[in-house]
Parts: structure tokens; sequence; C-alpha cells
């Protein structure tokens, strides 16, 4: 068990450390006549993790993992029932909402249904430039559209997308749309969460490209939440692989993807399709019997 | 000469909700027997029409305008609804995509696999009860009884998508059409059922119309893919030729877009906009031909 | 725990036949290309127009007896009297004059009623709906309890209290039927509050009761719309049946509940003096009900696409 530097005491370039971060949702119940507590159903076991300044990270695992609801808790919209996550050297697990608000243009996120994640009612131009005004980002209504425009020209979309609605734009646009609003606070910390899962190859590609872009223009730590190992590949550093709420594996692309050390890492490349010819495939890896009921 | 099960030629839809735009551009294209043949396009590319056409249910929106669908010797767009049902689930059958809708959650698994055989296959309820358990063994579930006894929320979807497979197998059809039929799965969930439906294809030589948006799938399971951009195929060639040798620009395009965890600068190349408008005009130059043709009202 | 992934696809951007960002019609344009809602639409504006302007455009005085002309048959029939269009009850009064004024009072309670029980009862259900758990079992609670109230009797003991009139009728309907839009409002809320634009508006810093009135209110607001006018519908229906059994306004004030009371009696005589407030009130509903069934369908494809 590795110790973790305490809270104040950060190296240099480390901007999140979360260490030991159990979550469980529904509510424990504790019955009158029952003589222990029923919990709730636990979703993270135990999870240590830290993020260096500009680097791009990769949490990969399958459905059940963890990894949305690890998400959700480096940014603080789930509250851990222990364990601690600090950020820049504040632990804000011990944040109150009031006290988390100054903190919230720092660290964003992208969600993976744009659809979902832009409220239909709103133009693209308030979705912008809401969250300026509240933060105290622009001083009138005015640059804050200026600013609006400025990043939806950054990402690739027409300036007449401020008056749009969601509904109105294609699932490219749309996320596009989702990725300003997550920058447009110029945060250092961003969480995306299977953005690219429901695009086609090419918009995939073209996301893709965006968001590694803009990483690197504005030095931004991004915790790229995906099922996809190769999606992963394309744009991370370091990846993280996670099973039933735990990480199995973590380390530098090359070293994991290369030399896998945990069964389950190698079962899950083992099972991506590539578009390459290898007869064999079909025939590889572990059958149904040896993996359990599912 | 390698017989055919199905023969598409020249089919052409029309969606009528939005103009007569076409959504099926003389599609043709032949399924050997005992051949997986796999459909591959980006979505709005027209693989479910093409599924939905043989199956005959498209919506009422889109009209098919031209063309044949041959199985075995019968034009099934000219059967009457009568005579198409006859040969549905007894000779064609299907996997849909998402198991978690395709199963009636209302009624016990063993009704619903059992529906089927005993209306086509006159079995009474004890026998088809049993062949429903040999089919649930065939498709590797362990404890087959349970499971018959269960309702689709109480198994998982790998289970579930398993009991599909075992439907669309439990009356030996010549032809399976699987509609993305691994897209909502895990991908290790998903490297089981393709297996699965490769062995079951391999045993009862059934052919299979594979759809699906994902490259790698496709090259893992068919042996003959076809790939479609706006309605239009534009290339048909067997796995190994379009992996190895893909000629038409947008099936390189779509290969150097796949990401590919063996090589890291792959996911990243956006089919190029030059190739785009290309296609484009390729497609404008068809539809202004069948206009002058008189289609789609000729 | 799902095991599928719930992926929605999202359409291809390459092969995209309209222009990248295409504008669906208005929901204006969009309402008023639904015959059925223009039509029903026309009707209430008209039945406001005459609620407003009744002591103008009614041609004579509703409470006007003329025993002289008691039980005119409506024009076009025999022994019609011109100016008497849908002709005379048996105390001489000219129905058509009576049913306009009429309007007045069942617009008043259908705008009214359905205005108060939507604001007591959307409020309950927001919060309820948002903030779940305690705030939630709560209001849930309160609305199973009310809603085993017999409403006849709640409103019969109301109008005890309140004495008849126009005023106990409306609190008589509020009182009853704010529960229905707490349901349909707490329901819409929890769909929405899960939305991953909740979250994301928490995410950027937004306050609690900024999501719930900036992000949530707006996109409950066509559920909201739509049981309004389904609301005023019923709001007239009760109104008519209250003062059928004569616990509205007092008699002197024609309303529609009263002539139907009044016209039973006299139904083998003249049968129109039932038959015009029938008509109407009958009239009335549809149309409310064909504007808030418009309004849920033109409202809904913007947010479900």
């Amino acid at each position: 068990m590795r110790a973790w530097p305490p809270a104040g005491t950060l190296m240099a370039d480390e901007l999140l450390i979360a260490t030991g971060l159990v979550v469980s949702y529904g509510k424990s119940r504790r019955s009158l006549f029952a003589r222990t507590q029923r919990l709730g159903v636990p979703v993270l076991h135990g999870v240590s993790l830290e993020v260096r300044k500009g680097e791009t990270i990769g949490i990969v695992g399958e459905s059940g993992s963890g990894k949305t609801t690890l998400g959700r808790t480096l940014i603080g919209l789930v509250k851990p029932a222990a364990g601690s996550v600090c950020f820049d050297g504040v632990d804000i697990t011990a944040l109150d909402e009031h006290k988390m608000r100054p903190l919230r243009p720092r660290m964003q996120m992208i969600f993976q249904d744009p659809m979902s994640s832009l409220n239909p009612r709103h133009t693209i131009g308030r979705i912008l430039t809401q969250p300026m005004r509240l933060h105290g980002l622009a001083n009138d209504y005015a640059s804050a559209r200026g600013r609006a425009h400025d990043i939806l020209e950054r990402v690739g979309l027409a300036s007449s997308t401020m008056d749009c609605y969601s509904h109105e734009l294609s699932g490219g646009q749309r996320q596009r749309v989702g990725i300003a609003r997550a920058v447009v606070l110029r945060p250092s910390f961003v969480i995306a969460d299977e953005i690219v899962s429901g695009l086609d190859v090419s918009t995939q590609a073209q996301v893709l490209r965006l968001l590694k872009e803009l990483t690197s223009e504005m030095h931004l730590a991004l915790v790229f939440i995906s099922h996809d190992l190769s999606v992963i590949r394309s744009i991370c550093d370091r990846v993280v692989v996670m099973q039933s709420g735990t990480i199995v594996e973590q380390g530098p692309c090359e070293q994991v993807f290369a030399a896998p050390r945990a069964d389950y890492t190698r079962m899950l490349l083992d099972a991506i399709p590539l578009p390459i010819l290898d007869p064999d495939w079909l025939s590889r890896g572990p059958t149904a019997e040896n993996v359990g009921m599912n | 000469m390698i017989a055919a099960r199905l023969v598409i030629d020249a089919l052409t839809a029309v969606s009528v909700r939005d103009g007569n735009r076409f959504i099926l551009r003389n599609v043709s294209l032949k399924v050997a027997i005992g051949e997986v043949h796999g459909i591959v396009g980006e979505s709005g590319a027209g693989k479910s029409t093409i599924a939905k056409a043989i199956l005959g249910i498209i919506p009422s929106q889109v009209k098919l305008t031209g063309g044949r669908i041959d199985f075995e010797g019968l034009d099934l767009l000219s059967l009457s609804s009568t005579a198409l049902r006859a040969v549905l689930g007894r000779d064609i059958a299907l996997i849909a995509q998402d198991p978690s809708t395709a199963l009636n959650p209302a009624r016990r698994i063993e009704a619903q696999l059992t529906d089927g055989l005993r209306l086509k296959r006159g079995l009474s309820a004890s026998e088809a009860r049993l062949r429903a358990g040999a089919l649930l063994e065939e498709v590797q579930i362990r404890d087959p009884m349970r499971v018959l006894h269960s309702y689709p929320h109480q198994l998982s979807g790998g289970m579930r998508q398993r009991v599909l497979i075992a439907a669309a197998f439990a009356l030996q059809p010549k032809l399976v059409i699987a509609d993305e039929p691994t897209t909502a799965l895990d991908v290790t969930v998903q490297k089981q059922i393709l297996k699965l439906i490769r062995s079951l294809q391999e045993r009862h030589g059934t052919s299979v119309l594979f759809v699906s948006h994902d490259l790698g799938v496709v090259a893992k399971i068919c042996d003959h893919v076809s790939v479609l951009y706006m309605g239009k195929v534009m290339e048909q060639a067997t796995t190994a030729e379009l992996l190895t040798a893909p000629r038409h620009p947008y099936t390189q395009a779509l290969l150097r877009a796949n990401p590919r965890y063996d090589a890291p600068e792959t996911g990243l190349q956006p089919i190029p906009p030059g190739l785009i408008a290309a296609l484009r005009a390729e497609i404008a130059a068809f539809d202004a031909r069948m206009a002058a043709r008189g289609y789609p009202d000729g | 725990m799902v095991e599928v992934s719930a992926t929605r696809r999202q359409g291809s951007d390459t092969q995209a036949t309209r222009p990248t960002t295409h504008r669906p019609p208005s929901i204006a344009a969009r309402l008023l290309a639904d015959r059925k809602v223009v039509v029903a639409g026309c009707f209430l504006l008209l039945l406001i127009v005459a609620a407003l302007g009744a002591p103008l455009i009614a041609p004579h005085d509703p409470l006007d007896q003329n025993l002289m002309l008691a039980t005119l048959p409506p024009v076009g029939f025999a022994d019609a009297e011109p100016g008497y269009l849908l002709g005379t009850d048996d105390l001489g009064r000219d129905v058509l004059s009576r049913l306009i004024f009429g309007t007045r009072v069942s617009l008043t309670v259908a705008f009214i009623a359905a205005g108060l029980a939507a604001l007591l009862g959307s409020w309950l259900g927001l919060l309820a709906g948002f903030f779940g758990e305690g705030i939630d079992s709560l209001i849930s609670r309160l609305v199973d309890v009310w809603m085993a109230f017999p409403p006849v009797l709640l409103s019969i003991l109301l109008v005890a209290v309140l004495g008849t009139g126009l005023h106990s009728v409306i609190a008589a309907i509020v009182v009853i039927d704010w529960t229905r839009f707490c349901r349909v409002v707490r329901t819409e809320t929890m769909a929405q509050a899960r939305m991953d634009y909740v979250v994301a508006a928490r995410a950027l810093g937004f306050s609690r009761f900024a999501v719930l009135f900036r992000e949530i209110l707006p996109n409950v607001m066509p559920v909201l719309i739509a049981l309004i006018t389904l609301e005023m519908g019923i709001a007239v229906v009760v109104e008519a049946i209250l003062s059928f059994v004569g616990l509205s306004v007092s008699s002197d004030t024609p309303t529609w509940g009263g002539m139907i009371a009044e016209g039973r009696q006299s139904i083998h005589q003249a049968w129109w003096v039932l038959a015009a407030p029938l008509l109407a009130l009958f009239a009335t509903v549809v149309a409310f009900n064909q504007l808030g069934d418009g309004l849920a369908r033109s409202l809904d494809p913007v947010l479900r696409r």
C-alpha cells in the first residue's frame, strides 16, 4: 500500500489525489428489528488515483466497473462514504455545496449523451454564457457572448450555432457544444465520460482530435472514461483498468498495452475485435465455461 | 458457382416523409449457403432498412421502389403477407439488437421460446419445453431449466442475448438476420456471443446476414462484406480482401478512422471532407440518373 | 446492475442529408398547422370575446322577463321571433343572451380555478420531485390522504362553510384538483432531474434552486400547460354541475348549468332551452381538450427527439 502524501504537501505537478474512495448507492437502512445495518449497493471499493497537471488518463472498464461513479466522485458530484479527494491541496469531500462553488469552474465534465446533457429549452448561447455570468468571468452579456463565440469557433462550430437549440444539431455538433461548455470556464481538470461512445467512427475521430488539441493547448488534465481500449490508446498517456469497483491495473499506456499484468486486462484486450485479418481470434481466449455465467 | 441462399438485386427505397429521398440506392448482394455476409456502414446508411425489407417490416414512411429479394427462388417482395409469414420464423429468423426490449418482460422465457416451436412445428407443451431446454444448452447456458422458468429481467444482458439467439435458431432456419446483435453488450460478452453465433452457424449450415456499424466486429465473423454509404454499396469483397487491400477510398478512410490499440495514431483521422464531397457527388449523380428515368414515381 | 451499455447512437455527420444545422418548424408554426387546434383556439377566443364584451354583444338583457314572448322557438322554426335567435325560455328571457352572459361565469371559473390549482399543485410537485426523500414522502403522503376524501362531499362541505357563490366553486375545484397537478408535475420533475443537463448545471456550480427554476421548470412547462388547458375544461363542467344543483352563483346570474336545470323542466315544451347550454358546454370542453392535446403534441417533440 503506497503511502499517500497528506493533503497540503503536494508534489509540484500533482493536481488531484484520490485516496481510498468507497461509494455506495442507495441508502443504508437501519431496521428497527434487525440487528445489523443493511448497506446500500457498494460501487467503489477503496479506489486511489492521482492525476498530474496536463496529463490524460484513461479509465477503462465494462458495465458495473464503477468508472462513471469514480468520475463523478472525482469532481465532487458524488460524496464518498469513505476516502478523500484532494484537488490542488483542498479536500473537496469535506466541503459543502457553498464552499465548493468557487472551485467548480476549475473542474468540469463532458457527458456521454449530449441530447440529455444540453437543456433542450435553452439556446446554445445561453448554455455557454450562463456559467460565465454565474462565476463572474464575464462583466456583461456582450462580453460573455463574445467569449462564447470564440469557444464555438475553436471547437469548429459556426457562430450561428449560438441561437440554435440542441435538437437542431447533429450528434457530433452536440458533443462539441458539450466540450465547449466544459472548457469555457477555463478549468484545469476535465472528466470526459464516454463522450464518443454513441458516435460514428469518423465523428469520433474528429471529437478525439479536438479533445487532444484542446488539452494540450489549455494544459488540461483530462480523465477520459471509456469502455473502449482502442479509443483510450489513441489519446491517453496513462490507463487505469477497473473491474467491479476496484482498480486492477494502471500504468503508462505503452507499458500496459504491450505487457498487461492483470488477467482482466489481458481478457479485455483480447476481446477487442480489431479490423485486421486474424482468423484465430474467435477460437482464442476464455470461453463461457471458464469465464463464468453471464 | 456457389449457390446463393439470398440474392438482393437492385433494391431501391425512398423515404416518403422526406420528399422521396432515397434510402437505398440499387443495393445488390448475395449471401451464399452457409456463409456469413456482413453489411457495414455508419448510422443512417440504410443497413437496418435492408434487414427490415427482407423481413417485411419496413416502416410505413419508407417505400420500396425497385429491385428483388430472392430467397431460394421466392421473391419475398411479391409474397402475400400470409405467405411471407410462413417463410419467416421457419426459414428466416432475426436476432435483434437490444436484448432488453426484444423479450417480452411480462412472459417467462419458456413461453417465449416455445411460441415458435408450438406454432410452426406443432409440438406439444412438454415436447416444446424439452426442445427449448436443449436449445439453451446449445447456446451454452448451464442451467436451462432455471432460465426457462425466469423472466427476462432476472437474466443478465449476455444471457438474454443468448436466449434470443436460441430463439432465432430454434426452428433451424436457413437464413438468420443479425441486426447489430452485439452493439449493446460489453466487449467481453460480445466476443462470447460472436463465437456462439459463428459456431451455431457452422454447425447448422445457416447463412447469416450480419448488420453492424463496427468494422472490427464484421472483420471477425464475416466471410464477405458489403460496405454501405448513404444507401449505396461502395465496395463488396471477401473479408480478407477488404482488410488487406481495400479498393474504395471510403473503405480505406473507414479503416484509417477506426482506432486500434496496437496502433496509437489511428482513431484520430476522420474521413476527409474532400472524400465526403466526392462521395456525395457520386450519390447526387445517381439520384439524377434515377430522376431522369422517372424514379421513384415512374 | 445493468450489463448492457446503454449507448444511443447519434446520427452520422458524414451522411447528413440536411444542412448541418437545420431548424425544424417552431412551436407556433406546428400549432397553427394542426387544424383541430386552430378551430379549438378560435372557438375559445370567441368565448373570451363573448365573456368580455357580453353587455355589448348580447342582443337582450339576460334577466329581462317578458311573459308575452315566453317559450319562443329558435329562428328557423315556426312561431319564431327575429331578434331571439335561440328562442326564449318559459319566463321570456332570451336564450342567446343568457348563453353569452353564462360564458362569463364559466370562463372566470375555468381560468381562475385551473390557474390556482396549477399554482398550488405544481409548486408542491416541483419540490417533491426535485428534492425527493423526506420532502417527497411528506408531500406524496399528503396527496394520497387528500385524494382519499370523496370529492363531491368535499365540495358540498366547502359550499356549506363558505356559502354559495363563485368563490366557493373556485375553492372547491382548487381544493380537489391541485393533487392532479402535484402528481403529474412531480413525475415530470423526477424524470427531468435524472437528466445529465441537471448534473451539468450542478457541476457548473449552480445552486439547487437555480437548477430547479432555470433548468428543470422550463422542461416541465409543456406538460403543465397541456394539463392546465385540460383542467379548464374540467372546471367548466364542475361549475355547470354545481350551478345545476344550485350551489353556484345566485340564480340571478345566468349560468350554463342553471340553464340546463331550468331547461330540464320545460324539456317538452321548449327543448331549445336545454339544448343550447348543453351544446355550448360540450363544445367548450371539447375545445379545451383539443387545445390541450395539440399543445402536448407540438411541445413534446422538441424534448423527446
